[in-house]
């Protein structure tokens, strides 16, 4: 099938994240018109309905909006909204699993802040 | 809202043998559901009794809120197509097209013109001298270009390879897009199918045994591996569909509970490795456990 997705979750919730991908890498600027569900729907290969949901998902999130009989745009300030959702999933997916993994291999905070420094360098 | 299809008790019978055993569903408008199972499951039947080429046994089914028995009214609306579709002898792929040109309402030519293209099917050929893809692909383009308002596909795809089956696929959801219709899918070949189904139902033994949305059922069932004690310390209290042991080490299939949508979470707390499952996996899953809870009924 198209580009692939992970089998974990549901695919709107990942259409949604590859349109704030675009959104924070710069490629769909604010006010620019965002692609349109039939698009979405035969590029990844899925269910029209589906890519809708994803779609309404970021609407419902003030990151897409709808012009009447246009199509959808990208909001102003959609790109806050999105980098600010990481932010908090950079959080959950990667802090809270590091501090975890770090407790079970008996990393002390201080290593752990030494061992980021250390990347930081590289 | 009426359903396009609705299903009560649907039972058929042959003798002792019960090929479709109280069956009850749904189908609303405007959605493409897969109807999955493996052969011999009562997909077939299903499919014939709804668009009354087999007579329903006991209960009923409606289609377009009436009885399709010599019923025009429902039989004009669907464009049935089967796994082997059998043609006139001496009719060219042009004449069969221009016969389901008269019997469609929603007939597109210029639609179905376009498909022969993509296909490369030959018009002047006749039809009992095309391969098999080739005639498979003759019942693709009857089906996308009827623009049935219920449109059935049963195994439409014997002899396609991937390409053309990908074909298929595309050539369905961009017309489905544009002209949204009733779409069931009766397929074994889950995989390729899962993106573009928007709700599942699987028959097995001729029982109904998922009827959901597939976007619910993604995420809802994975396997959880690791060292056999945490394993069964995790699975415990929870539904597992299949296991298997190697040495120390065992892997359980798991279904998450609606209440319990953290499954996973907890298992990679407890170091267990997790992996999701995809819907052709979900369903194998389901059948054994069904295989196996029948035998042990009896």
């Amino acid at each position: 099938m198209g580009p692939s997705m992970d089998d974990n979750r549901p695919i709107f919730v990942q259409i949604a994240e590859r349109i704030e991908d675009d959104i924070i890498e710069g490629t769909l600027l604010e006010e620019a018109q965002a692609p349109s569900t039939t698009h979405i729907a035969a590029f990844y290969r899925i269910n029209p309905a589906t890519a809708a949901k994803g779609v309404n998902l970021l609407v419902d999130e003030g990151i897409l909006y709808k012009k009447r009989g246009i199509g959808m745009f990208v909001a102003t300030g959609a790109r806050q909204i999105a980098v600010n959702k990481r932010k908090e999933q950079f959080y959950e997916q990667y802090i809270i699993t590091m501090i975890r993994e770090a407790q079970r291999l008996g990393i002390t905070t201080d290593q752990l802040k030494e061992m980021i420094q250390k990347g930081e360098s590289n | 809202m009426t359903p396009i299809i609705e299903a009560k008790n649907l039972t058929k019978q042959y003798g002792d043998v019960v090929t479709v055993d109280r069956v009850n569903f749904k189908v609303e408008e405007n959605k493409i559901y897969g109807l999955l199972g493996r052969n011999g499951a009562g997909k077939t039947t299903i499919m014939h009794m709804l668009t009354a080429q087999q007579f329903v046994s006991s209960g009923e089914i409606r289609v377009f809120g009436e009885l399709p028995f010599e019923n025009n009214n429902v039989l004009e609306r669907i464009c049935f197509i089967k796994e082997s579709q059998k043609y006139p002898d001496n009719f060219t792929v042009r004449d069969v097209l221009d016969t389901a040109a008269d019997v469609y309402r929603n007939w597109d030519r210029a639609y179905a013109l376009s498909l022969v293209e993509k296909f490369e099917l030959p018009l002047k050929r006749q039809v009992k001298k095309l391969s098999r893809g080739m005639l498979s692909a003759v019942g693709i383009i009857i089906g996308l270009a009827s623009r049935a308002p219920l449109t059935i596909f049963d195994e439409p795809y014997l002899g396609l390879d991937a390409v053309a089956r990908q074909m298929f696929y595309d050539s369905l959801l961009a017309d489905y897009a544009e002209y949204p219709r009733t779409v069931l899918l009766s397929t074994h070949l889950i995989d390729e199918v899962s993106n573009l189904l928007e709700h599942v139902l699987l028959i097995d033994g001729g029982k109904l045994l998922i009827d959901e949305e597939a976007e619910a059922l993604r995420g809802r069932v994975y396997t959880v591996s690791g060292p056999k004690a945490a394993v069964e310390v995790f699975a415990s209290g929870r539904k597992v569909l299949d296991s298997q042991s190697l040495g120390g080490m065992i892997q359980m299939t798991i279904e998450n509970g609606h209440s319990d949508e953290l499954g996973q979470d907890e298992a990679e707390a407890l170091g267990l490795s997790v992996t999701p499952v995809s819907l052709q996996q979900l369903c194998v899953s389901y059948m054994k456990r069904h295989t196996v809870s029948n035998k042990e009924g009896k």
